[in-house]
């Protein structure tokens, strides 16, 4: 059965068998690359993409459930690239290999809408579903810290603040 | 399934018949920018290095070849660092190309932490070749001396008129230069570095940032099916029957096929057998492969059990083994001692798990076989596949993507291997996948280890005999049938302990492999200096003395230890012992800074502590020092790390740091609590749920990295920062509990 939803702000629809998961829809059908696969069970997090802004492990959520819900992947974080989670991931040269890092900076951006000045529990606890094995984790807690600090000084400044940082 | 391709931002990924465009200045490339992958087995005129690793586009765009596969080291930065800087190209107008597999650039096999030390003065005298041949050029078309003439930044200068040509208007003419012989080329002074040294950012952030890096998984090639194979549980088992009626049912598959049984020793890199299931998407193969019922034939390996097997290692280890190093009389001095102490250390399997599993695409057309994998070593992807379906090494093309973490299992070009047999068999384009369940109970592990330390102090608490028994399946198993002595393993702290003793020996117990071994970031410094380490803590522990000051005292003077000349056959990674001494000095002082920076010495809290490690291997010099706190109910937390690398010459000073940071967490997280276990053959964990690497919370809140200033010949990064952490947590979790571990992982030991 096909399934329709919307993929980085444009109308999708995928004529594959509707138990397929999100991650192998968007990845083999609607050719974007950027979402990785890890393990196949939620447990490490390559996957993550945002459903209706909320962090989702597209490796176990069935094309199904999305039917008519907005879905973002890295792809579509930033027109330019240049979220500030990006930048800071710059900034801070965290990636090795690059491989989990979509899903890392995916699941920082759904957590930086809840919690614009996360402590470092908060960052360790929300953070900790996403494996890393080049092991960039110092890295990747310090680049959110940064990412977190501009987006709060960019809502400061701004006469009307987003509702959410992580939809552009 | 056009709708994969997008050609835009797949640069080296080109359908149809592969263009190279190593060769300088081809003009049909004018301003199209780099188009393909460096194919240095078309490049005609690929007669030197210098035209093996840079092409010169007409618009004056520098193309830079690497010939190390990517991999999270940031090999490609470092490569183009070095080439450009050489050439004095400017950082803005290159680009980056990905080598095929191909004998002339040498060896690609990126592991052994060589890719800098290995090849930096090569890529450097390859630079300074294009340098000296745009300054000739530029020289003969003002009608100068060459002498008045030099380049920067992308320009020819002629220094008494002030003249310049960019290198846009001197491809052409160069193109037909002929490169200068070595000798005739000088390279820059270390002083004129632009790039080598502190360094670039990563020139692969931009696509890793937005998704369009591109690893294996990420080809898209036109009509792929896609491959999972369930392989057998032991290995040396194959297909006795198989029922594929259900998974032929499941929409999407396409067909079923049996893959070459891998039944005699030794394995190698050859697949392992078992049954294909191709299918339209990876969805359907999944669902496919998980309908086969397969019944599998008994294995020699049947038997294998961890439990019973860490017995037979240890009992091993009461037994003289093969000697690799002996100087003096160590039993003599043993007898003779004020003191002994004796430790056994167990650390088990451990696989490498990298975020990407295996995946390889590959297909059969005009008698080429053209595979795209996340191989660490192209060439013996090229060498396996050829030998395998009966083709010379010519006929086989192999891309490299990039790699999502390789730690030594994607140096086994196995899952390629698969790719291209069943591209082969099939006459389709066919991409295998592993599941995360196949890299797990499948792969090429990281040996299970027993030690027996055993040392003699004098009445002063002095170290003054020592013996080091080690015992564990060897890699030489993987390619020799029933080999039970180890090779290289010896060298990686075993047979290279730097202490200035009377009275020493190293020994190697036997036992027989019964799973795939292969390596593992590291490899055997992993267990060696585990054991060695802590046991040098628990000696200074027996002693009474500052674990600091004792081992510093062990190491003893300054010197360059000639092992030749001490009884051990030490091959120093393949080092010269000229360029690369074992320097006592070096070794004393990474030791020093890091428990400086530690504040080595101060008073603890309760149920807090510091532990230290320092240990060489890939000729560079590590020191690490861990902070933990545990809790009462044995909670584990390690607020920072220290960590100082001597690493002699470094290329890139940023992501040492980051080699340090990674190889760090990747020790810590060999040790908290990841462990392979076999049962009757079968490796009993199957994904992170059982098989677990730290996550972030494990992870030091800090970790503090100094890289010493060195103008010694670079050493190896990727891989020295792992094997300090473990003793060193370890010894700091016995300062804080007074807890001493001796088997890995720590797992539940903390609050037993």
């Amino acid at each position: 059965m096909p399934t329709s939803f919307e993929l980085n702000g444009r109308s999708v629809t995928l004529q594959v068998a509707d138990d397929t998961p999100l991650l192998w829809g968007i990845r083999e059908d609607a050719g974007l690359t950027g979402t990785k696969y890890g393990c196949g069970i939620g447990l490490c997090g390559s996957c993550t993409v945002l459903v209706n802004g909320r962090a989702t492990r597209s490796c176990i959520t069935p094309l199904s459930e999305v039917k008519n819900l907005a879905v973002t992947t890295i792809e579509g974080l930033h027109p330019s690239g240049e979220h500030p989670l990006q930048k800071a991931w710059i900034k801070t040269q965290t990636p090795q290999c690059g491989y989990c890092q979509s899903g890392q900076i995916m699941q920082a951006a759904a957590m930086l809408v809840d919690f614009p000045d996360p402590s470092d529990e908060q960052i360790d606890n929300i953070m900790s579903g996403n494996l890393c094995r080049c092991m960039a984790y110092v890295r990747i807690r310090k680049a959110i810290k940064l990412a977190a600090a501009e987006m709060r000084d960019d809502i400061a400044s701004s006469p009307t603040a987003p509702e959410t940082a992580a939809h552009e | 399934m056009s709708r994969y391709l997008d050609l835009s931002r797949r640069k080296f990924l080109k359908t149809g018949a592969v263009t190279g465009v190593a060769v300088f200045a081809l003009p049909l490339l004018t301003r199209q920018g780099p188009s393909a992958t460096a194919v240095a087995a078309e490049a005609a005129d690929a007669d030197s290095d210098a035209r093996l690793f840079i092409a010169l586009q007409a618009d004056g765009t520098v193309v830079i070849t690497c010939h190390r596969s990517e991999m999270g080291q940031h090999a490609r930065t470092a490569v183009a660092q070095i080439v450009a800087d050489e050439l004095e190209a400017d950082w803005d107008r290159i680009a980056i190309e990905q080598a095929l597999g191909d004998k002339r650039y040498g060896d690609q096999n990126t592991d052994g932490s060589r890719s800098i030390r290995f090849n930096l003065e090569r890529l450097r005298l390859a630079g300074a070749t294009v340098r000296h041949m745009l300054r000739d050029a530029a020289a003969e078309q003002w009608g100068v001396a060459a002498a008045d003439c030099l380049v920067e930044q992308h320009k020819a200068r002629h220094l008494p008129s002030g003249r310049t040509l960019d290198f846009a208007d001197l491809a052409a003419a160069v193109a037909d230069r002929q490169p200068p012989s070595a000798d005739a080329v000088s390279v820059k002074a270390r002083k004129d570095w632009r790039y080598i040294g502190e360094g670039k950012p990563i020139v692969d952030m931009a696509d890793i940032l937005t998704g369009k890096g591109t690893f294996a998984a990420d080809v898209r090639l036109e009509d792929t099916v896609v491959a999972i194979i369930a392989r057998p549980p032991v290995v040396l088992s194959k297909v006795q029957s198989v029922d594929a009626a259900e998974a032929r049912k499941v929409p999407g598959v396409i067909d079923v096929i049996e893959m070459p049984a891998n039944t005699e020793a030794p394995v190698q890199f050859r697949p392992l057998g078992g049954v294909a299931v191709l299918a339209s998407n990876t969805w359907a193969a999944q669902k496919g492969c998980e309908k086969l019922v397969i019944t599998w034939s008994d294995s020699p390996n049947d038997g294998y059990s961890s439990e019973a097997f860490r017995k037979q290692m240890e009992a091993a280890n009461e037994q003289p083994g093969d000697v690799h190093y002996s100087k003096g009389d160590v039993d003599a001095a043993l007898k003779g001692a004020a003191k002994t102490h004796t430790a056994q250390y167990y650390v088990p399997h451990l696989a490498q798990a990298p975020m990407e599993p295996p995946a390889a695409s590959a297909r059969f057309v005009d008698g080429v076989l053209e595979v795209w994998s996340c191989t660490q070593n192209p060439q013996a992807d090229q060498s396996l596949i050829a030998g395998m379906l009966g083709l010379e090494e010519s006929q086989v093309r192999v891309h490299v993507t990039l790699l999502g973490g390789g730690f030594g299992r994607k140096s086994k070009p196995d899952f390629a291997a698969e790719a291209a047999y069943l591209a082969h068999e099939t006459g389709r384009t066919v991409r295998v996948q592993w599941r995360r369940e196949d890299d797990i109970r499948h792969g090429f592990y990281h040996t299970v280890s027993a030690q027996r330390l055993e040392a003699g102090l004098d009445d002063a608490g002095r170290l003054k005999a020592w013996r080091h028994r080690s015992t564990f399946p060897t890699i030489q198993s993987t390619f020799v049938a029933g080999a039970e002595e180890p090779g290289f393993e010896t060298d990686l702290g075993l047979r290279d302990p730097p202490y200035a003793l009377e009275h020493i020996q190293a020994e190697t117990g036997r036992v027989p492999a019964q799973l795939r071994i292969g390596w593992m970031r590291s490899v055997a410094n992993i267990y060696h200096c585990f054991a060695s380490q802590s046991f040098m803590a628990e000696l200074a522990e027996a002693a009474g003395r500052d674990h600091r000051d004792f081992l510093l005292e062990a190491i003893g003077p300054d010197r360059l230890i000639d092992f030749a000349a001490e009884g051990s056959k030490f091959a120093n990674y393949g080092g010269d012992t000229d360029a690369y001494p074992f320097d006592t000095a070096r070794l004393k002082h990474v030791l020093r800074r890091a428990t400086d920076l530690a504040d080595w010495g101060r008073d603890m809290p309760e149920g807090s502590g510091l532990g230290l490690a320092v240990h060489r291997s890939f000729l560079s010099y590590v020191a690490t020092v861990v902070e933990v706190t545990v809790s009462e109910d044995g909670e584990l937390t390690i607020p920072k790390a220290w960590v100082v690398v001597d690493a002699g010459t470094v290329v890139n000073r940023d992501s040492v740091r980051n080699q340090m940071e990674g190889g760090s967490v990747f020790g810590l997280s060999a040790a908290l609590d990841a462990a392979i276990t076999v049962d009757k053959g079968a490796v009993q964990q199957s994904n992170y749920d059982d098989y677990q690497v730290a996550r972030m919370p494990h992870s030091p809140a800090s970790i503090e990295v100094e890289v010493v200033d060195s103008e010694a010949p670079p050493a190896g990064v990727g891989e020295p920062g792992t094997p300090p952490f473990a003793p060193a947590l370890c010894n700091a979790i016995f300062a804080a509990t007074g807890k001493r571990i001796r088997e890995l992982p720590i797992g539940k030991q903390l609050s037993a």
